[in-house]
């Protein structure tokens, strides 16, 4: 699996992530490196295989529609890094 | 305190330690002052912790010992007792930084589950943990807070990613830990550290406040002196929890009732490629011999084929970078944690905030977690990751129909130098190769001491079980420290 410039500025865009050139040429060779690892998977065939997300049968855990938590705005503000009247402060997203 | 040797060559166990509290021998206080002075005089060679309790530790000996004096803390086995936590696990108020400058700041408003549960028995919080940022290496070397050296030998890593929390017991920093488990973050640090480590069945203890890496493989698991001191404290964590949707409740959580001293009749299998290419000679021979141990024992021994476990590596990596990207895609600046000071927009800030609080690891695996999940790529490496997770999960059902434990080394080799596998991420993802399918299959799996390379260092075996028969594997485990002590 070759790995292009254009493969390393989209995956980086879609991880919300700023690279320097240094970084956008050291990722390109571990990225090629790794995925070329992942590529043996292609050794085995797995046509009749169904994916398995969780080892054992997950069902949906359902309860009764129950407020069991108080008021916890404070204590969950506590940790913003910016915020106000009890809000958290985000920059101007909408003009 | 002349009887309580905290750094004893045989240390105290948590067992014995809390036994001698609760009989008034020694007080909680002293214990937990003790194990303060140790963390003083060994944490700045060997960097164990993030965060030491000093405080906050000696108090709530105040209130453990006046639990114990009323008689309240009988049944328990970890009272008084001192715990580390990997620093990845929410202790409300305090520090949790998962070693990332991302994090750096957070105090979580609420406790993990099983911080809850180990207050409840008494045990005593002494710090929190180094650790590979975000769970993400196998050496801690990637800590935003520098690495933890190996107590065995300063210039070798501890392994990872609980490297700061096995190294704590090995240095006695700490008489237990708690630590995480995605792909063998407590069975490989145990292994390089000379302790013992389990990784339950997934879904055995309650994920609720463990920051998340990749949530499907994720398992709380205890680390200790001994397999005794690990079921006491696994039966004190595990249990099901509301909170965690993945919580799967089990018939029976008595773990200490597997410390039995017999292997009689137990079917062992030994996968061939476990002990084949790639495994140190010296590991090797070390295993082979535990095996024989347990075949004197009584135990049958025999080898088998389970080919597919060769790919567990791209496959555990496939998925847990895809898991780990959409998981970390929450730290933007906005709710907690570290946020950039100079930015123009929301995009900026998002961007900015993440480049300057991650570091090269954690991008790295997000970066791959992206590209197998972008369109295009999904089928080919995400879809294909979960067939062949499939298929390891029925190749391990196949071997326990005849085997009632699967035994191997937890690592190809021992511990290596700081700084050796730093540079080439694929050689340090290689190294778990005998951990990560544990992980992928939900199975629970152990880690203990079974020798020393002509170095020194600790050599790991590793015990994997069906699906909730933690008991199974405790129960070999015991017995082959029995053997291994006489």
């Amino acid at each position: 699996m070759k790995i292009t410039d254009e493969t390393i500025t989209y995956v980086a865009a879609l991880a919300k992530l700023e690279l320097s050139d240094d970084e956008k040429d050291r990722a390109k060779t571990d990225l090629e490196n790794i995925i070329s690892y992942m590529d043996t998977m292609n050794e085995i065939d797995t046509s009749n295989v169904e994916p398995m997300s969780h080892a054992f049968p997950m069902k949906n855990v359902f309860r009764e529609d129950v407020v069991t938590n108080g008021d916890e705005r404070d204590n969950l503000l506590s940790n913003a890094p910016v915020k106000k009247d009890g809000c958290f402060i985000v920059p101007k997203t909408v003009e | 305190m002349a009887e309580i040797k905290l750094q004893d060559t045989t240390p105290m166990t948590a067992l014995e330690l809390s036994t001698k509290m609760k009989a008034g021998e020694v007080s909680v206080e002293e214990v937990v002052k003790k194990q303060l002075e140790i963390i003083k005089s060994e944490d700045e060679k060997y960097n164990c912790y993030i965060t030491v309790w000093e405080e906050a530790a000696i108090a709530r000996a105040k209130e453990v010992q006046k639990l114990i004096d009323e008689g309240k803390l009988a049944d328990s086995s970890l009272a008084g007792v001192p715990i580390a936590i990997k620093d990845n696990i929410c202790t409300k108020g305090e520090l949790t930084t998962c070693a990332s400058k991302m994090l750096s700041n957070f105090k979580p408003p609420y406790n993990a589950e099983v911080i809850e549960r180990l207050e409840a028995a008494g045990a005593i919080i002494i710090g929190k943990a180094n650790m590979d940022e975000f769970a993400m290496g196998s050496t801690t070397e990637t800590s935003y807070y520098g690495p933890t050296k190996n107590p065995r030998g300063v210039e070798y890593v501890p392994g990872g990613s609980s490297g700061g929390a096995a190294a704590a017991v090995a240095a006695r920093e700490a008489v237990i830990a708690l630590g995480s488990d995605t792909g063998g973050s407590v069975r490989q640090p145990c292994s390089f550290c000379g302790v013992t480590g389990i990784k339950p069945t997934y879904g055995t203890v309650s994920r609720y406040g463990l920051i998340a890496y990749a949530s499907s493989l994720d398992q709380i698991g205890p680390i200790a002196n001994n397999v005794a001191d690990c079921a006491s404290v696994l039966e004190v964590i595990a249990g099901h929890d509301a909170k965690d949707s993945t919580s799967v409740p089990t018939q029976s959580y008595q773990y200490t009732k597997a410390l039995v001293d017999d292997v009689k009749g137990k079917k062992i299998g030994i996968p061939r490629g476990y002990i084949g290419k790639g495994l140190d000679e010296e590991v090797k021979a070390s295993i082979l011999a535990a095996a024989k141990v347990l075949e004197e024992k009584g135990a049958t021994v025999e080898e088998f084929d389970l080919d597919i476990v060769d790919l567990a590596i791209p496959a555990y990596y496939v998925l847990a970078s895809a898991e780990a990207s959409s998981n970390l895609s929450r730290y933007d600046g906005v709710k907690y944690g570290y946020r950039t000071s100079d930015f123009e927009g929301l995009g900026d800030l998002y961007k900015k905030t993440r480049s300057e609080g991650f570091g090269q690891e954690v991008k790295r695996r997000m970066m791959i977690g992206a590209f197998v999940l972008s369109s295009g790529y999904y089928d080919a490496y995400y879809n294909k990751a979960l067939r062949v997770k499939a298929l390891i999960k029925e190749g391990f059902d196949k071997a326990f129909e005849k085997y009632d434990v699967i035994l191997g080394p937890t690592a190809p080799t021992t511990a290596l130098k700081i700084g050796e596998n730093l540079s080439d991420p694929l050689k340090m993802y290689l190294g778990d190769i005998y951990t990560v399918s544990v992980n992928l299959a939900g199975l629970p799996a152990i880690s203990l001491p079974c020798g020393e390379d002509s170095k020194g260092m600790p050599i790991g075996l590793q015990l994997i079980g069906k699906p909730f028969k933690e008991a199974d594997i405790i129960q070999v485990a015991y017995s082959y420290e029995q053997a291994r002590i006489k």
